[in-house]
C-alpha cells in the first residue's frame, strides 16, 4: 500500500470507441436485431470487428449522411435496432432534420452515435470539429442526448439505450480518458453523477462538467481543495433530459455554477444549467466553453487555447467565488 | 491572410503567357514538372505535419496541375479580380494538394507550406478562404463544392460575364445527394459555364467506391442528369487539356477523370490505407525518389 505522500502515478487511461465497439458486438451477440449502419466509416467508427462478426448486419451507406440516418429511421420501424454511427459533426449537422423528423418526432428507436465530438479532429478544422452537436440536438424536444466521460459510463449508456425505446444522440470522446466515476456506477437516464467535494463546512462552488471535461474538473478540484476551496464536481451525464434536481441542489447548496464542456457555449451544457438555474434559483455562474470557430492547431492546443483545462476551470471558479462575495 | 509572393506569381504569368501559343508538347512538359514539384512539396508537407490526404492529394494534382498551368484565368498578384475564373476544391481534404499548387503560382509563399497545420496557421488541415488567397469557399465536409460552384456560375450569367466556374468532388464524395441536387440545378438552369470534374480514382476512406456504393454505371447517370460527359484518362495532360475546354453542346460539363490514388508512388498506388496514412522516413525517402525519377 502505499503511503499519502507518495505522487500518485498518472491515472491510466481508456479508450470510449473501444469500449463502444466492444460492447455494441457483445449486444448483438444477445440480440439479433442490433444492426450498424455506417457512413464508409467502417475504421474511423470502429466498427472493424463488428463487421466481422456481423457482416450482414453492418450496413455501409457511403457518404451520405442524410441517408444514413433516414435508413437507420427505417430499419428500426422495420424491427431492427440501429446503431448509426458518423464522425459527429457530419452525422448531427449533415442530418439534422432526419434526426428531427425520422428520429425525435417519429418517437423511432435509433441510437445515433456521433464519433470523435469537440476538438478531437484538432487541425482537421472547424468543418470537422463538432462543437454544435449538443446545442441542436438538444434542441430538438425529446431526443436523449448523452454524454458518457469514461469507457464503463459508455458501456452502460449504449446498454441503457438498447433497452429502453427512444430517439438517442450518444456523443462518444476519440481521445482516451482516465476512469472518472465510481466503479459499479451505471446509466441512468436523466441522472448525473456527483464525483468530489465533501468537506466539513460544505462545499464551496459547483462543477458541471461532461466528456472530456470532467477529468480536468476533478484536477481543479484537487487544487482548489489545497487551498481550502471545496468543489462539488457532477458528471452531467445526460444533457437532455438534464438532471434538474441535481442543478437546482448545487444552486441551493453552493455559491456558485461553473460549467465545462468541449463544446460551444451558446446552446450546450452550460445554456441548459444557465437557463434552469437563471429561473429558479439564481447564483454566478461562469460557462466554459467555445466562442468561436477555431484556429488551426491540435486538440490539446486548442483546449488550452479556449482555456479548458484545469487551470482554465479553477480560475473560473475564483471568478465565481469573488463575484458571489465572501 | 496571407499574401501574394510577387516574384513567383510574375514568374507564373509570363510562364502562362508564354505557353499560351506553346506547341502542346512543350506544355505537357511543363504541365509534368509543375506536377513532380507539387508532389514533392506535398509529400514534405505531410511528412513534417504527420498528418494529411496523401493518396487523394496525389490523384487530383495532374487536374490542379491542368487548371493553374494552363487553363483558369487567375491572377495570383489580383486573386479576389470580380472576373477571375473560379476554382473550387471540393473534396478538401486534399488542401495539402491545393496548397502546394497555390504556392508555386505565388498566391503565397512557398516557405508557407512549412506550417501546414500548425497551432495557428492559416494552412489548415481543410482549405479556409479567409485566410488562403486562391480558395474560393471552405470545404471539408463533402458534397459542398458543386452547389456552390453552380450558386458562382449563375452570379456570372446574371452578371453577362464569360468567367468559367471548375469543381473538383471526389467519386466517393458523389455519394452525397447535395451533388445530384446540385447537377440538376445546373442542367436546369442550363450553366454551360461549369465543369464539373470528379477525381475518380476508385477508391474512397475505407474501400473502393464500388464496393461501398455503387457509381457505375456513372457516365449514363451523370449524361442523363443533362451533362455533356467527357470520360478521359486523368493523369494523360493532353486528355486533361481537351476535357477542360469549354461545353460544346451548350449543357454543363462533366469530366470524369479516371485516376489512381497515390499516383506517382508505387507502394501508395491503388492502396485504400494511403488515404490518410503518413509515411515513414523511408517511404518519404523512396516516394522522392520514385517522383523525380519518373
Ligand atoms: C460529409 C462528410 N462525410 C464524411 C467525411 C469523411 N471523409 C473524408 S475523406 C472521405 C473519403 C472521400 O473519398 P473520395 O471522395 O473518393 O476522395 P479521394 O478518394 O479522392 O480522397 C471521407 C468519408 C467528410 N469529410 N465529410
Amino acid at each position: 500500500m502505499s503511503t499519502p505522500t507518495e505522487t500518485p502515478p498518472a491515472a491510466p487511461t481508456f479508450d470510449c470507441r473501444k469500449a463502444f465497439a466492444e460492447e455494441i458486438i457483445a449486444l448483438a451477440q444477445e440480440d439479433p436485431r442490433i444492426v450498424a449502419v455506417c457512413n464508409d466509416s467502417v475504421g474511423s467508427s470502429n466498427l472493424t470487428g463488428f463487421r466481422d462478426a456481423f457482416p450482414d448486419r453492418l450496413i455501409n451507406v457511403g457518404i451520405a449522411e442524410q441517408d444514413l440516418v433516414g435508413v437507420g429511421a427505417g430499419l428500426a420501424n422495420g424491427g431492427m435496432i440501429p446503431f448509426v454511427s458518423a464522425a459527429a459533426p457530419f452525422l448531427t449537422g449533415r442530418a439534422l432534420e432526419q434526426i428531427k423528423a425520422d428520429v425525435a418526432y417519429s418517437a423511432t428507436h435509433v441510437l445515433l452515435c456521433g464519433q470523435s465530438p469537440g476538438m478531437a479532429y484538432g487541425e482537421l478544422g472547424p468543418t470537422h470539429h463538432s462543437i454544435e452537436d449538443l446545442s441542436w440536438t438538444r434542441a430538438i424536444p425529446g431526443l436523449r442526448v448523452l454524454v458518457p466521460a469514461d469507457p464503463q459510463e459508455t458501456r452502460a449508456a449504449v446498454r441503457y439505450a438498447v433497452g429502453n425505446p427512444g430517439g438517442y444522440y450518444i456523443r462518444i470522446p476519440r481521445h482516451a480518458v482516465p476512469a472518472v466515476n465510481p466503479e459499479g456506477t451505471g446509466f441512468e437516464l436523466g441522472r448525473s453523477v456527483r464525483l468530489a467535494g465533501h468537506s466539513p463546512g460544505g462545499e464551496d462552488v459547483t462543477v458541471i462538467a461532461i466528456g472530456t471535461l470532467v477529468s480536468r474538473a476533478l484536477a481543479a478540484a484537487e487544487t482548489l481543495r489545497a487551498e481550502g476551496i471545496s468543489v462539488r464536481v457532477i458528471n452531467m451525464s445526460t444533457v437532455s433530459p438534464l438532471d434538474a434536481d441535481a442543478v437546482l441542489a448545487a444552486a441551493r447548496e453552493t455559491r456558485g455554477i461553473v460549467t465545462a464542456e468541449e463544446a460551444i457555449v451558446s446552446g450546450g451544457l452550460g445554456a441548459a444549467v444557465a437557463s434552469l438555474v437563471v429561473q429558479n434559483q439564481p447564483v454566478p455562474m461562469r460557462l466554459l466553453g467555445l466562442t468561436e470557430f477555431a484556429p488551426t492547431g491540435s486538440t490539446d492546443f486548442l483546449l488550452e487555447h479556449f482555456g479548458l483545462t484545469a487551470d482554465g476551470i479553477v480560475a473560473a471558479v475564483r471568478e465565481v467565488l469573488g463575484h458571489g462575495g465572501a | 491572410m496571407l499574401t501574394t509572393d510577387r516574384a513567383t506569381a510574375e514568374k507564373y504569368l509570363a510562364t502562362r503567357k508564354e505557353l499560351a501559343d506553346a506547341p502542346v508538347e512543350d506544355v505537357i512538359a511543363a504541365l509534368t514538372a509543375m506536377a513532380t514539384q507539387i508532389r514533392l512539396w506535398d509529400l514534405e508537407m505531410i511528412n513534417r505535419a504527420k498528418l494529411g490526404h496523401i493518396g487523394g492529394d496525389f490523384s487530383v494534382t495532374d487536374i490542379l496541375t491542368t487548371l493553374y498551368g494552363a487553363v483558369l484565368n487567375v491572377d495570383p498578384t489580383n486573386p479576389t479580380d470580380p472576373e477571375r475564373d473560379r476554382f473550387i476544391l471540393s473534396k478538401g481534404h486534399t488542401a495539402g494538394a491545393l496548397y502546394s499548387t497555390l504556392a508555386y503560382c505565388g498566391f503565397f509563399p512557398q516557405a508557407e507550406l512549412a506550417t501546414f497545420a500548425q497551432a495557428l496557421s492559416p494552412l489548415n488541415g481543410h482549405p479556409n478562404r479567409t485566410k488562403v488567397p486562391g480558395v474560393e469557399t471552405n470545404t471539408g465536409p463533402l458534397g459542398h463544392g458543386f452547389p456552390v460552384a453552380v450558386g458562382h456560375a449563375l452570379a456570372a450569367k446574371l452578371q453577362g460575364s464569360p468567367r468559367r466556374t471548375f469543381v473538383v468532388m471526389g467519386d466517393g464524395e458523389m455519394q452525397e445527394g447535395s451533388n445530384w441536387e446540385a447537377a440538376m440545378t445546373a442542367a436546369h438552369y442550363e450553366l454551360s459555364s461549369v465543369t464539373a470534374i470528379i477525381d475518380r480514382n476508385r477508391l474512397q476512406q475505407g474501400a473502393g467506391t464500388e464496393d461501398t456504393k455503387t457509381l457505375e454505371p456513372f457516365p449514363d447517370k451523370l449524361a442523363s442528369f443533362g451533362f455533356e460527359v467527357r470520360d478521359i484518362p486523368g493523369h494523360d495532360f493532353a486528355a486533361l487539356l481537351l476535357a477542360t475546354q469549354p461545353s460544346t453542346t451548350g449543357k454543363p460539363v462533366a469530366v470524369i477523370a479516371n485516376t489512381v490514388k497515390g499516383k506517382g508512388v508505387s507502394f501508395m498506388e491503388n492502396r485504400v490505407e494511403w488515404h490518410h496514412k503518413v509515411p515513414s522516413d523511408e517511404q518519404v525517402t523512396q516516394a522522392v525518389q520514385e517522383l523525380t525519377n519518373a
